[in-house]
């Protein structure tokens, strides 16, 4: 059994604990535990908390990371959000020591000490370096053939590719394979790579820009047949699920993409239950999709 | 079309605000990223690249010739500054490799500093001070965890109140709650 501190930010557990039961379910079939970081808080979020003080937000991140450094575990986080603020925290404080003995200062006064002895893993890399993707098919009961699947990155998972280290930001392919592994179709679209419109605070202080972004994707993903997105982040699929009631509300359309996140797709494919996985939780319904599988 | 720059506007400008973003930036980044800015050569990649560019007036080449040219007030004031998703696409693409979402980072933290702050975001904080999270958990979320077969409340500072004590602690031992809750400049 292999031990990662399961980083669950603000979207995961407190809007789509699907993708908290999933990422659980789906990793312990592989002899992965995803374990509570007891007293975690906000990563802190790197669009606001980043673009409003860059060593507040280093110091809460760090935080964060110490935690996982106490239990003695690499961190998994499921939010791309999440995995921008602590994999970068975490790399520019090993590599700046007169940074760390900043923050360690801020980190003294609650009895705290970053040391810099844990790694921070996307939820993706620990399907595909850990699990191996080979080993999934092995396992799918519930080949998902026929479906048409758009695959949504998200910019902060590859994004800036000097510090993630996941290879081309441009042409990605690890989801892709993912999803072939689990019997499904990857459609392409144009603009794939694309922000879904909701980092950087843009959601939160201009929505109209941020929907607009979305409807450009969904509109290219429709285009092409798709059956569902998936995400590998918790914040894009918190955009694409609620931003699609939104712009339904807003502009009279009528989207209705179902939204799946990564690990709760691969839960389907490895015969679990839907409703076990969350699925029935999104704002915008799975049914056509869940239909296709049947 | 007028001209971005009239010659009027930079003979305000201030020569010493590119060192600024620099220096401030150079204290979290690396200083060597922080420099590229100074080779930036206006070819527009980094516009053309926006997902942002392309349907507000946020343009990020000309944020970066008004930094350049000391355009101080202009930049930090400028509402377009927060249109940015930090898509790192411009970064990505950029032939000089400027660290561009950087810098747009580290000039949103000067504008900060100015009192240039949404009230959305400013919102956002808050809700962080009470709670500790961004988003906090809420009654229908709450339902949803426990037919999950998930603890009601997750294990953060949710959770342990203690903790989000030790974040607060933090958030105050920064200045920070005094920084949002500061008037605007």
């Amino acid at each position: 059994m292999t031990n990662y501190a399961f980083f669950l930010g603000c979207i995961t557990p407190n809007r789509y604990p699907g993708i908290e039961v999933a990422s659980k379910k789906v990793m312990s079939e592989f002899g992965i535990a995803l374990l509570d970081m007891k007293g975690a808080s906000c990563c802190p979020a790197p669009g606001v908390f980043g673009s409003f003080d860059l060593e507040t937000w280093l110091a809460l991140a760090a935080r964060n990371l110490v935690i996982a450094e106490e239990m003695g575990v690499n961190i998994a986080t499921s939010c791309n959000g999440c995995y921008a603020t602590l994999q970068e925290a975490n790399h520019l404080l090993k590599h700046n020591p007169k940074l760390k003995d900043r923050v360690n200062e801020s980190l003294a006064k609650v009895g705290k000490r970053y040391k810099g002895t844990i790694e921070v893993k996307h939820v993706i890399e620990l399907l595909s370096d850990e699990v191996k993707f080979e080993n999934i098919e092995k396992k799918v009961k519930k080949p998902l053939k026929g479906v048409k699947v758009a695959v949504h990155y998200g910019c902060h998972f590859l994004k800036p590719s000097e510090t993630r280290m996941h290879g081309s930001a441009e042409r990605p392919t690890v989801l892709n394979d993912l999803i072939r592994s689990l019997g499904a179709e990857d459609v392409d679209y144009k603009d794939r790579a694309m922000c879904c419109g909701a980092g950087g605070g843009v959601r939160a202080a201009n929505l109209d820009v941020a929907l607009d972004m979305t409807a450009e994707k969904l509109d290219s993903m429709i285009e092409v047949g798709a059956d569902c997105v998936v995400t590998p982040c918790a914040f894009c699929h918190l955009q694409f699920d609620r931003g699609q009631v939104e712009l339904n509300e807003k502009s009279g359309k009528k989207y209705g993409l179902p939204v799946v996140f990564v690990t709760q797709l691969a839960g389907l494919a490895l015969g679990m239950d839907p409703k076990e996985l969350g699925l029935g939780d999104n704002a915008i319904p799975s049914e056509s999709l869940l239909k296709k599988i049947q | 079309m007028p001209p971005i720059l009239k010659r009027q506007t930079i003979q305000k400008s201030d020569k010493d605000f590119v060192n600024e973003v620099i220096d401030l930036g150079s204290k979290i980044f690396p200083k060597e990223d922080l420099i590229t800015l100074r080779a930036c050569l206006q070819c527009g990649t980094c516009t053309g690249s926006c997902p942002s560019g392309r349907r507000t007036a946020w343009r990020i080449r000309q944020i970066f010739l008004k930094t350049l040219s000391g355009l101080r007030d202009e930049v930090l004031s400028s509402d377009d500054l927060w249109n940015c998703t930090t898509c790192y696409t411009c970064q990505e693409r950029c032939p000089r490799k400027v660290r561009s979402t950087d810098i747009v980072r580290v000039l949103r933290n000067l504008a900060v500093k100015e009192g240039h702050m949404r009230p959305e975001h400013v919102r956002v904080c808050e809700i962080f001070f009470k709670y500790g999270h961004a988003v906090p958990i809420n009654e229908d979320t709450k339902a949803v965890r426990k037919r999950l077969a998930l603890s009601e409340l997750p294990p953060t500072v949710h959770m342990y109140p203690e903790a989000l004590k030790e974040v607060l602690a933090l958030v105050d031992e920064r200045g920070f709650r005094a920084l949002v809750e500061r008037k605007g400049g």
